[in-house]
């Protein structure tokens, strides 16, 4: 059992947000949701879908999700530019405050500049960040690897920073932990319990256990397991992956050096053979 | 015979013909849209739940109205 963690007026157990999108069913969805032992999914403000007049209409998320042992965190993927995160943002509360859900208070902006790259406008991310902090939102913030650019979110009111490992969807794994580490220490400098979670662009296990070992307080991803060969496996390893590398952390791991140091004591080895 | 006056609206963004003096609970009602499940904006503002009854629509606005997919 993993040390618990506090992010805003939220406290949570398990360090692993997982996303909803991109899984080839709801069945799927649901048991890797289960087997990643995550406390939080996020999921996406889209149209609704016109039905002709009383057909009946697909099955909708909010009914596929054990909403007693999730919280949801909704995100404004999508958006390009800071007006419209906003506006996404605060019809997501809605939604939220209507179903009674407690992910009303929060919201993961994100602020995209193109979709080759789906990177975060910084500028648009940090407007939009202000705005909905004056809105009485609690803002997780995702962003680049950037420490400034971390720093002056943290500075803007966002509750949470989350740096990227790389570009969404892309499983690159962690590019910069030189830059993740700097977002880390500048966001906790003075202020230990800040939470950061380094979000989007895992591969594997091993790409969750470097950011918790680098002391990030949670991961966030989704194509990570949605997209490997099994799904539900694969949340299972990165569940043991989050717990591994926050463990590691907080056990100390040993400096690198340039030479070896033996385990086996040194002295007390038997004779050298002198025949051959 | 009598025609019920008619008014444009871009549902979605599709072009819809609705009765005049619909309110957005109206719309959702013949929409089979859950007020629950959803949420609505007209012309970029937030139209709140609690005045879906009341809020009347005007010809040519712009509706939207959200609900949750999955995402990441």
């Amino acid at each position: 059992m993993l040390d618990r963690y506090r992010v805003g007026s939220f406290e949570f157990g398990s360090r692993l947000f997982v996303g909803t999108g991109k899984y080839k069913d709801f069945a799927t969805m649901k048991a890797a949701l289960e087997a990643s032992r995550c406390e939080v999914v996020t999921v996406a403000v889209r149209r609704d879908v016109l039905a002709a007049d009383g057909a009946a209409k697909p099955g909708n998320i909010l009914d596929l999700l054990d909403l007693s042992r999730l919280t949801i965190l909704p995100n404004t993927a999508g958006c390009f530019n800071a007006k419209d995160a906003i506006r996404s943002a605060k019809l997501s509360r809605e939604l939220l405050e209507g179903l009674g859900n407690a992910g009303a208070v929060w919201v993961k902006i994100e602020v995209l500049a193109d979709t080759k790259t789906l990177l975060p406008d910084p500028i648009e991310t940090l407007d939009a960040t202000r705005e909905l902090v004056a809105a009485g939102l609690q803002v997780l913030a995702y962003t680049n690897d950037d420490p400034i650019l971390a720093r002056r979110l943290k500075d803007a009111g966002a509750t949470s920073v989350m740096p990227l490992g790389s570009p969404i969807g892309s499983g690159r794994g962690i590019l910069n932990p030189a830059n993740i580490q700097l977002c880390i220490e500048y966001l906790k400098d003075g202020d230990p319990s800040y939470p950061v979670i380094v979000d989007a662009g895992v591969g594997t296990a091993s790409d969750v256990a470097i950011a918790m070992e680098l002391g990030a307080d949670g991961v966030l991803l989704n194509t990570g397991i949605a997209g490997a060969r099994d799904p539900i496996l694969m949340a299972q390893a990165m569940a043991a992956a989050v717990e591994a590398g926050r463990c590691a952390f907080l056990a100390g791991r040993i400096p690198k050096k340039r030479y070896a140091s033996a385990s086996s004591p040194i002295e007390g080895t038997i004779a050298p053979a002198v025949s051959m | 015979m009598n025609t019920i006056p008619c008014m444009n609206v871009l549902l979605n963004g599709k072009p819809r013909t609705l009765t005049t003096e619909a309110t957005v609970a109206d719309l959702l009602l013949r929409m089979n849209m859950a007020p629950i499940r959803v949420a609505v904006e007209i012309n970029e503002q937030l139209v709140s739940r609690k005045n879906f009854s009341e809020t009347k629509i005007q010809e040519g606005d712009r509706i939207e109205v959200v609900t949750f997919v999955g995402g990441g």
